[in-house]
């Protein structure tokens, strides 16, 4: 039990260690749905191309999207790309390194999708089985047919129980045939991710090894600072609310004094609590303007340390201010150590 | 056990994170629901398409209103969409917000539904089987036009003795389930990108607004919650008092025959600060009513 926790604990402890999870979950997923999908060949003549073909890469495109559609970090990407330059520099490799860091991990469901489809051989079967080469695997002194009744014969090779061409080409040869071909295909594409995988991470260091770290630790530091937005939002939420509440009942507390003439209450000490943590924000739209402000210029990368007190409690790092002063023309200052 | 109750507090995190673990599991009971249930198509002419097309429809409907059910925001939009104006003005924008969301989450397990059907093909085999062409099919070509109409209406039942072995069947039958499976995919195709494009351009399109309809949507479902336990809390209190008064009014009934029994100390006096003045029925029910009336200003200024 401790070890599930201990393993839940580290997915959760950043959004890249939750989506390699999320990518793991999708590639069992794709081969289970693969083994659950009741594959059905039309035995056809043009339907057996499309159905076929049509398994065999309709599905991976959907994982693909769908890949990136459970990916948190693709609202981060194209919030990242359109928001206001503000006073914050954008940096592009930044961009490119989150793009890439999702495209890499939507992949993998469809690559383990199209790999399983290879080697089981089913779709190659349906797709090719009129392409079989008959002269050479089957029997060339049967009666000539029209080529459309043969192609309608081989088409129903996939399908033994309706088969019917068994004196022109034997059903087990043309299946052992195409399967075998696809089981090629198949490894031969498993060995080609493999290799482009392998080559990608070992030649990434011999290049470009200090942008690498520069791009990671700043897209790492944006999704942190939207995780800590969203949670110091909604603590303000509660401590306003709370405060609300109170006030509204302290409100009705008041009138029912005026009415029956009895001394009405005092504040409770908690809610002394409440509003100092709503950060000098009280109203709707003071709150508006600063998610406004939020969106439309983000603060600098910059921390002003609290060397002097200053009277208005704003005393802290980079708080949005609630009218935000002339945007200065910043470039992103991204310090390194190389 | 403990792995459940860690998921749980999971989910519990916020209520968004409850909404999509409510979402998830109607979606799995959906495809647990159709792998439980015997689809036995009926196989004659008129009957087998109502049969095939209620199964693939009605559920879905079923499925979608119990999402509506389950999903407490949409009690929290429908109040705040018809609550008096009162001192707080309302912003369409949150209640769309909330509306989108509540339908998004509400949709899956009847589209869950739908693709499983289709991708298991029975429904459609069974609803088309007798609007197939007979002509591209060898078996069913040479037959008047009533035996056709018989014959194709019986191609679901394998296990009937015209069709048991009847190469025909299988031929359409695999057809039919052809063009059920290229249906199923192709709409979760069109879904998936459907959402793709939805993730991918929102934030091109007034990001701030949303920014804003979504926290105010979060800050009244969190102000809902703390009003209900601060009701609570205060009706807690109220019972207590209420007790203690009666007990008090036994007693000096008692000492008033008997002189003998010690005062009781001060301790409820503290708690009655919490009840703010509000001591009675008629004062509890005003403040449940203006509650209603007339929400309070989003202004806590005067703090």
């Amino acid at each position: 039990m401790d070890k599930f926790r201990m393993i839940f604990q580290f997915l959760q402890s950043n959004q890249e260690s939750f989506m390699n999870g999320i990518c793991g979950i999708m590639a069992l997923a794709s081969a289970q749905m693969y083994s659950v999908f009741d594959f059905s060949c039309p035995c056809l003549p043009l339907y057996n191309q499309a159905y076929g073909l049509g398994i065999l890469l309709v599905p991976p495109f959907i994982l693909f999207l769908l890949g990136f559609v459970l990916n948190n970090n693709i609202s981060m990407l194209a919030e990242e790309w359109r928001r206001p330059q503000g006073q914050r520099g954008k940096d592009q490799a930044v961009l490119r390194y989150m793009f890439c860091s999702m495209a890499q991990r939507a992949m993998i469901a469809p690559v383990v999708w199209v790999s399983v489809t290879l080697l089981d051989g089913k779709c190659i079967t349906c797709a090719f089985c009129t392409s079989v080469p008959v002269e050479t695997l089957g029997n060339t002194s049967h009666p000539g047919l029209s080529q459309g009744e043969m192609k309608r014969v081989l088409a129903r090779i996939p399908c033994k129980e309706i088969y019917d061409g068994q004196e022109l080409i034997a059903n087990e040869v043309a299946v052992r045939y195409l399967r075998c071909i696809s089981q090629a295909l198949g490894w031969c594409f498993v060995l080609l991710m493999t290799t482009l995988a392998f080559l990608v991470r070992s030649l990434r260091p011999c290049f470009t090894q200090a942008a690498f770290l520069k791009s990671r630790y700043w897209s790492h530091y944006i999704d942190i600072e939207r995780k800590l937005f969203d949670e110091t939002c909604a603590e303000h939420a509660r401590s306003f609310a709370k405060v609300c509440i109170q006030q509204f009942f302290e409100g009705m507390s008041t009138d029912l004094a005026a009415a029956h003439c009895h001394p009405p209450r005092k504040a409770p000490a908690d809610v002394g609590e409440a509003a100092e943590k709503l950060l000098g924000i009280t109203d709707q739209g003071t709150m508006n303007m600063a998610l406004k402000s939020w969106h439309r210029c983000k603060p600098p990368l910059h921390l002003h340390l609290p060397a002097l007190p200053s009277g208005n409690g704003w005393a802290g790092e980079g708080q949005p201010p609630a009218h935000p002063p002339v945007p200065r023309r910043e470039t992103a200052a991204y310090y390194s150590w190389v | 056990m403990d792995r459940f109750r860690m998921i749980f507090q999971y989910f519990q995190s916020n209520s968004e994170s409850v909404m999509n673990g409510i979402c998830g599991l109607l979606a799995l009971a959906s495809v647990k629901m159709y792998t439980c249930f015997d689809f036995s198509c009926p196989c004659l002419p008129w009957y087998n398409m109502a049969y095939g097309l209620g199964i693939m429809f009605v559920p879905p409907v079923a499925l979608f209103l119990c999402g509506l059910i389950l999903n407490r925001q949409s009690l929290v939009m429908l109040e705040e969409w018809r609550r008096p104006q009162g001192r707080r003005k309302k912003d369409l924008a949150v209640i769309r917000y909330m509306c989108s969301s509540v339908m998004q989450r509400a949709m899956v397990a009847p589209v869950v539904w739908i693709i499983v059907t289709l991708l298991d093909g029975k429904c459609l085999i069974c609803a088309f089987s007798g609007s197939v062409d007979p002509k591209k099919f060898v078996g069913f070509a040479n037959a008047s036009l009533v035996q056709v109409q018989q014959l194709l209406a019986k191609v679901p039942c394998k296990d009937d003795e015209l069709m048991r072995n009847n190469t025909s069947r299988k031929t359409v039958s695999r057809y039919l389930r052809c063009w059920s499976q290229a249906l199923g995919w192709s709409i979760l195709l069109i879904l998936i990108i459907a959402a793709f494009l939805a993730r991918w351009l929102r934030p091109c399109f007034n990001q701030a607004t949303l920014l804003q309809a979504r926290h105010w949507s979060n800050y009244i479902d969190i102000e809902q919650k703390i009003f209900e336990e601060t009701c609570c809390e205060h009706s807690r209190l109220s019972a207590h008092k209420c007790i203690l008064h009666f007990f008090e009014s036994m007693r000096q009934e008692i000492k008033l025959h008997s002189f003998s029994l010690p005062r009781e100390g001060e301790g409820a006096e503290g708690k009655e600060d919490l009840l703010q003045g509000i001591t009675d029925q008629d004062q509890v029910n005003k403040l449940l009513k203006m509650w209603y009336y007339e929400k309070p200003p989003l202004d806590v200024s005067q703090v």
